[in-house]
C-alpha cells in the first residue's frame, strides 16, 4: 500500500523564510559597519565614494529588478500550468545573473587595475578611511556576488525539476522558494547600491 | 491549485510589471536625487527611497501581501531587531 508521500507546503514556505531573515540580519551587520565608519571617516568616505563608477552601478540595478521581475512572473507561469513559459522566464532570470556577474567582473577589474584592492600599495598609503571604505565594499559586494551566484545555480536546479515535470501546479515550493532566494538577492542590491554609489 | 487546504492568489503579469515599473522609476529618482545635492537630505532620502522599493520587492515579488500573519509578524520581528542593534551600536559610537 503506498500512501502520497508527505507534504508540509506552509512548514517549506517558512523554512526558507526564516533563513531569507538570517540573511537580512548578517547583511545588516556589513550596513552597520558601513553606517559607523561613514561617520568616523565622513570626508575619506566622501573621496572614496567618487572613484566608484555610478554607471556600473545603475546597470546592475536594473538587469537585478528585472531579473527579480521574471522571477515573480515564472511562479505565476506554474501556477496556471504553462510549463514552456515557466522554464523562458527562468532562463531570463539566470541569463540576467550571468549579465550581473560579468559586469561585476568589469567593474572589480576596473578597480582594481587602478590599484584599488584590499591591501594594495595604493589604499595602504592612502588614508586609513578610505581602504576601510574599498574593504567593506569588497566583502559586501563579494558576498552578494557569491549570492548572485548560488541563487543562479539555485534556480537552475529549479528549471531542471520544472522541466522533469517535478514541480508542477500541484507542488511548485520549490520554485517558489528559490525564486523568494533571488527576491533577497535583489532586495540586498537595492540597499548596495544608494549606499556605494549615490550617498557619497 | 496548490497543496495543502490554502487557496492561493495568484499575481497577474500586469500586476508585476506595474511593480517593476514602479521601482524603475525610483531607481530614476534617486540617481536624480543623488546628482542634485539637495544638503543633509541627501543620505536619509535615499534610504528612505530604498525602504520603499524594498517594501515593493517584499510585498508583491515576494508575495509577503498575500501571506499570513506569522510569517508578517516574523519579518516584523526581524526588522526591529535589526533596528535595536544598529540603533543600540549608535548609541555608543556617537556619545563616546
Amino acid at each position: 500500500m503506498s500512501r502520497p508521500p508527505h507534504r508540509d507546503y506552509a512548514g517549506a514556505k517558512l523554512g526558507m523564510w526564516l533563513f531569507l531573515f538570517t540573511e537580512l540580519i548578517l547583511f545588516g551587520g556589513l550596513f552597520l559597519l558601513y553606517a559607523v565608519y561613514l561617520a568616523r571617516y565622513p570626508h575619506e568616505f566622501a573621496a572614496a565614494g567618487r572613484e566608484m563608477h555610478l554607471a556600473f552601478g545603475v546597470a546592475n540595478t536594473v538587469i537585478l529588478i528585472t531579473s527579480s521581475l521574471l522571477a515573480a512572473m515564472a511562479v505565476t507561469a506554474v501556477q496556471r500550468d504553462d510549463r514552456r513559459t515557466t522554464l523562458a522566464l527562468l532562463g531570463g532570470t539566470i541569463l540576467c545573473a550571468a549579465i550581473f556577474l560579468v559586469d561585476k567582473y568589469l567593474e572589480w577589474g576596473a578597480e582594481i587595475g587602478r590599484g584599488i584592492y584590499p591591501d594594495s600599495p595604493r589604499l595602504a598609503a592612502g588614508p586609513p578611511g578610505e581602504s576601510v571604505f574599498f574593504s567593506l565594499y569588497y566583502l559586501t559586494t563579494g558576498l552578494h556576488g557569491l549570492h548572485v551566484l548560488i541563487g543562479g545555480a539555485l534556480l537552475a536546479v529549479v528549471a531542471a525539476r520544472v522541466k522533469r515535470g517535478a514541480i508542477h501546479p500541484g507542488d511548485y515550493v520549490w520554485l517558489e522558494n528559490g525564486a523568494l532566494y533571488w527576491h533577497l538577492v535583489d532586495l540586498i542590491w537595492i540597499f548596495i547600491f544608494p549606499l556605494y554609489y549615490l550617498v557619497l | 491549485m496548490a497543496p495543502g487546504k490554502q487557496a492561493h492568489y495568484i499575481m497577474g503579469y500586469g500586476q508585476l510589471t506595474t511593480v517593476w515599473l514602479g521601482l524603475l522609476a525610483l531607481t530614476a529618482l534617486t540617481v536624480w536625487v543623488s546628482r542634485h545635492d539637495l544638503g543633509i537630505g541627501h543620505v536619509w532620502g535615499s534610504l528612505a527611497i530604498a525602504a520603499v522599493k524594498g517594501g515593493l520587492v517584499i510585498a508583491f515579488f515576494m508575495h509577503m501581501r498575500y501571506e499570513g500573519r506569522l510569517l508578517r509578524w516574523l519579518l516584523f520581528l526581524t526588522l526591529v531587531t535589526l533596528a535595536i542593534y544598529i540603533g543600540f551600536t549608535f548609541f555608543d559610537v556617537l556619545y563616546r
